[in-house]
């Protein structure tokens, strides 16, 4: 049992970075009823450009800012070249279409950084923090402060400014908020530029713990998923609830269950929630329309 | 009678090139490939297209109908027939019982349960290596004898899997012409208008998801029987993605367009090797293209275009001779 | 117009049949070396250098004339890792390009997808995968060239047992490579009196280990083995570290490039693994017989790459064997290169000199593997 704290400390530590994503994902599908499935290729490219920049003599800070402008660029172009092209497309088809995007941004990066794998220092040291009989690494709270600052701005940007409010109404009816002046092509923009920058956001952070190629984007944006769809989708506070719980459910199935099949008791788990639960677990009921 | 010209004329340009090149790389190697391909895509539209339900996990169900012939006939020295039967069954009752919980769900959250699915399925395989060696797969697997001719060689699997092929085309032809057919797509439509209707919505997604699956699970079993070796990998997340993409990408909805989807996506990858390093970048960017252009679907915006085309060259017509 | 119609189209066939010709007149000045490698996806770090090493060494080789002037024709297909590509383009390699020897399969699950294929077929393949499984039982047209997983995990035991380890953790991932090897730590264990006291396992992308840590630290191990490729045992390391676990620790030949020392970084210090020679090549004695071999083939994709790996030694050893093996048949038949494989003898490769026989499809002892640690960021050989 004492061994408890730490399995909840690894849990934490591995549901922030999940959670960071979900967040990303949950704003998108705010805007556009779109789940994006090129998520994890923002915070590919975030953690990858910052790398490359560090490489090149660039300040740490300097690598970080413009990394996240990178990603941000990347965000906008497929909105702009990708999704608005296609504003007539089913549920389905978008599927299609932000895979399609996820393999083209990983084809990119492998001609532009290769296949090699790459860290980032952290942010502050290496020296573990000891808490009881548990230890934690700085930049494990630097991902976890990283997480609550994002969760907090995101909130606040979706409650109280214009333009946050603005984007929620294109969520709920497009063209009532297109009748009401919203510029809904713009407010679309917005949160891809958002979204991806939040992705890159979480690269760099995670970048000094668990490494990065090329490819390293697909599993965190797959469990980025499940976290976003387990707290409920489009839920700023549902994403981050289910990334956490993901976490947790990993370590303690790791923990006491089996290691090998932890990511199966992980996907049982979100299962039995969906069966009982079919909108997450803060996520709102889904109307049909008829 | 229309559209039986056009099935003829597709099983035509299946028979003719193995009649013609029976050793042909093409023909033995990529035409099997592009047949498990197409089955797969057309049981996923079954439930994708006519029931409007997504899957992001139908490669578990052909990788459990592969398994269970593999493990069964090499672990257990079951006969090949019985130990299809017997998969297909399991998967039966499996695909049965979650299909009530699982079809209640919808959109992206049906999305998530079917990618958790399919995943379970996946780890399974790979970590149970006692019973299906693990990531490396197995091999040895028993000659499979149809009709007392054992199919021991690749033209004669490209026959089987041909064969096979035709008649699930055929099949889901049909089904969209029958009563459960319109049923289905009804609840494609609109669940509550069928509903009101008096058409039982539930029990016709169960069914068609078992019968889906069920069929991905019989084309996994004779996967392994062609192929002689399985190894998880096969059967992952990815190769449902690509699944789903098919059935996208020709035309949701349409048997054909599964069809179509089918052959393009087995053959690009084969075409695309000349671009090495350049390969997955321009992957993307034609799926991408293709569905921004053509959202309903290649084959399916063809079909359009050529009744437009035929309907203003009859309009012509009529007005030349008025 | 019709008649002109069915010119055009005689004078296309007879283009087109001429071509064939032409082809098969070429071919018999030429011998065909096909390969699949997973260059890029999971296991690209393995089978990036040995493609950039073959490709170096095919163009000098052409460039000097070729093997008693026939040229070597090198065709490349990229499985991705994955092993129905693997049998589609061994199958492809077979019945479409008509290779005379394959070197391939990365991963020994590429390797074993294929070899039926292969027996059939009768085509020598050289795999570049670590399994035992490949060469156990001997298949007569498959050789492979680097050492197995079962001589790893022999070398590293041998080792635990000079310095008195009994009871040990193992901790592997979920790739072929990992399981493959844990099975071997399970069958070798009694033999050297070890007892494996926790099997902890994590997915190859998995982003923290510290949970199967904790619970290895609640044992009492005397050490920990962890089997595995790529970025998982960097993280394995430094989890350790992290949770302040003392224990020594041993890693497979899996790790054995330079990656692993810069993404671990000081957490890497005081790691033991077996290894193939060439990464402590300056480090050997003058008169080892490998000591040139090595620091030929180092100089040379160094020149032109970057920092090698054991990995592209591997193909370094599996073309060198061919070449001698097409050599000393004289010809380009596939079933007299296969013979002429079978007998190498005395060839100095980077993995250590290659013995082949009837009943070793190997040829490598145990003495080919050297013990390494991990010391100030660098690698220093023990024996």
């Amino acid at each position: 049992m004492d061994q408890l704290l730490q399995f909840l400390i690894s849990g934490l530590t591995v549901g922030s970075i999940y959670a960071l994503v979900a967040l990303g994902f949950s704003i998108i599908y705010n805007a556009s009823d779109v789940v994006n499935f090129a998520q994890g290729e923002f915070v590919m490219i975030g953690a990858m450009s910052a790398i490359f920049l560090l490489k090149d003599g660039m300040p740490y800070p300097a690598a970080v800012f413009c990394a996240i402008a990178i990603t941000v660029l990347v965000g906008l172009a497929l909105d702009k070249f990708a999704i608005e092209p296609a504003k007539n497309a089913t549920v389905v088809t978008t599927i299609i279409i932000t895979i399609g995007a996820s393999i083209f941004l990983r084809g990119a990066a492998l001609l532009i950084w290769g296949k090699e794998i790459y860290g980032l220092p952290p942010f502050s040291g290496d020296k573990p923090i000891v808490i009881g009989n548990a230890t934690i690494l700085p930049q494990n709270i630097w991902v976890m402060v990283g997480t609550g600052a994002a969760v907090l701005a995101v909130k606040y940007f979706f409650d109280k400014t214009l333009m946050g409010k603005a984007i929620m109404a294109c969520s709920y009816n497009k063209k009532a908020a297109f009748l009401v002046g919203i510029n809904v092509k713009q407010m679309l923009l917005v949160s891809y530029g958002l979204s991806a920058a939040l992705g890159a956001a979480a690269g760099v952070l995670v970048a000094p713990i668990t490494f990065m190629s090329y490819n390293s984007g697909v599993m965190l944006g797959l469990k980025g998923f499940c976290a976003a769809i387990l707290g409920g989708m489009g839920s700023s506070m549902g994403a981050v609830a289910g990334g956490l719980l993901l976490g947790i459910i990993e370590t303690i199935g790791a923990g006491f269950i089996s290691s090998g099949y932890k990511d199966a008791i992980a996907f049982f788990v979100i299962l039995v929630v969906l069966f009982i639960r079919p909108s997450g677990i803060l996520g709102k009921a889904e109307s049909d329309r008829v | 009678m229309k559209a039986m010209v056009g099935y003829c004329l597709f099983a035509l340009s299946t028979i003719v090139p193995a009649i013609l090149f029976p050793d042909n790389y093409y023909v033995t190697v990529v035409g099997v490939t592009i047949c498990t391909n197409i089955v797969l895509a057309v049981s996923l539209n079954l439930l994708m297209g006519y029931a409007g339900q997504i899957s992001l996990g139908h490669a578990a169900f052909f990788g459990l109908g592969a398994y269970s012939s593999a493990v069964l006939t090499v672990k257990y020295g079951i006969e090949p027939w019985i130990a299809m039967i017997a998969g297909a069954f399991m998967v039966a009752v499996i695909s049965y019982i979650l299909s009530r919980p699982i079809l209640k769900l919808k959109g992206h959250y049906l999305a998530m349960a079917t990618l958790g699915l399919g995943i379970i399925v996946h780890i399974f395989f790979v970590q149970a290596d006692q019973l299906t060696g693990g990531p490396d797969g197995m091999s040895g697997l028993p000659v499979l004898t149809i009709f007392g001719i054992p199919i021991d060689n690749d033209i004669k699997w490209y026959w089987t899997f041909a064969i096979f092929m035709l008649l699930s085309v055929l099949f889901s032809l049909n089904i969209a012409r029958s009563r459960s057919g319109r049923a289905l797509a009804a609840v494609h439509g609109s669940e509550i208008a069928a509903q009101m209707l008096g058409v039982d919505t539930a029990k016709v997604k169960s069914h068609i998801f078992v019968f889906s699956a069920v069929l991905a699970c019989i084309t996994g079993s004779l996967f392994a029987h062609q192929q002689d070796f399985v190894s998880p990998e096969s059967f992952g997340f990815f190769f449902s993605i690509e699944l789903v993409t098919m059935v996208v990408l020709g035309g949701l909805g349409s048997t054909y367009g599964a069809v179509v989807g089918a052959i393009i996506l087995s053959l690009l990858p084969e075409l695309l090797i000349v671009f090495e390093d350049f390969e997955v970048l321009i992957f993307g960017a034609i799926l991408m293209t293709i569905m921004i252009f053509l959202p309903q679907g290649l084959f399916v915006a063809m079909e359009q275009a050529f009744h437009n085309f035929m309907n203003r060259r009859e309009q012509g017509a009529a007005n030349a001779t008025s | 117009m019709k008649a002109l119609d069915k010119i055009k189209i005689a004078v296309l066939c007879l283009c087109i049949g001429m071509t064939f010709c032409y082809g098969k007149a070429l071919a018999s000045d030429t011998v065909k070396i096909g390969s699949f490698l997973a260059v890029t996806g999971p296991a690209s770090f393995l089978g990036d250098p040995e493609l950039k090493t073959l490709q170096m060494y095919i163009d000098e080789i052409n460039a000097k004339g070729g093997i008693d002037g026939k040229k070597i024709e090198f065709i490349h297909y990229d499985t991705k890792g994955k092993a129905k590509e693997a049998k589609n383009f061994v199958n492809r390699l077979i019945k479409k390009d008509k290779v005379d020897v394959i070197i391939g399969g990365t991963t020994s699950g590429n390797t074993l997808a294929v070899i039926d294929i292969v027996q059939k077929a009768k085509v020598p393949l050289i795999s570049l995968a670590g399994s035992v499984k490949i060469i156990e039982p001997v298949k007569k047209w498959v050789f492979k060239t680097p050492h197995t997983d079962r001589m790893a995990a022999e070398k590293i035991f041998q080792d635990m047992k000079k310095r008195g380890i009994t009871k040990i953790a193992l901790i592997t991932g979920n790739g072929g490579f990992d399981k493959s090897g844990r099975a071997q730590c399970f069958a070798l264990a009694p033999k050297y009196g070890i007892e494996i006291v926790a099997d902890e396992k994590y997915g190859n992308a998995d982003t923290d280990m510290t949970t199967q840590l904790t619970k290895i630290r609640g044992t009492d191990a005397q050490a920990i083995l962890n089997f595995g490729f790529g970025k998982a045992p960097a993280i394995v390391v430094k989890n350790i570290r992290q949770l302040g676990i003392k224990l020594p620790i041993y890693e497979s030949h899996g790790v054995a490039s330079k990656k692993f020392i810069e993404l671990a970084g000081p957490a890497a210090n005081g790691v033991r693994l077996p290894a193939a020679a060439l990464i402590v090549a300056d480090q050997l004695p003058a008169n080892d017989p490998q000591k040139k071999v090595l620091l030929d083939y180092k100089k040379k994709y160094e020149a032109k790459y970057g920092p090698v790996s054991t990995f592209g030694g591997h193909a370094y050893d599996a073309l060198f064997i061919t070449v001698g093996a097409i050599e000393r048949a004289k010809s380009s038949d596939p079933s007299k290169i296969r013979d002429e494989i079978e007998k190498t003898h005395g060839f100095v490769g980077t993995g250590g000199v290659f013995n082949m026989s009837p009943t070793d499809h190997l040829g490598l002892g145990l003495d080919a593997f050297k013990m390494i640690e991990v010391q100030d960021g660098n690698w220093k050989l023990l024996y």
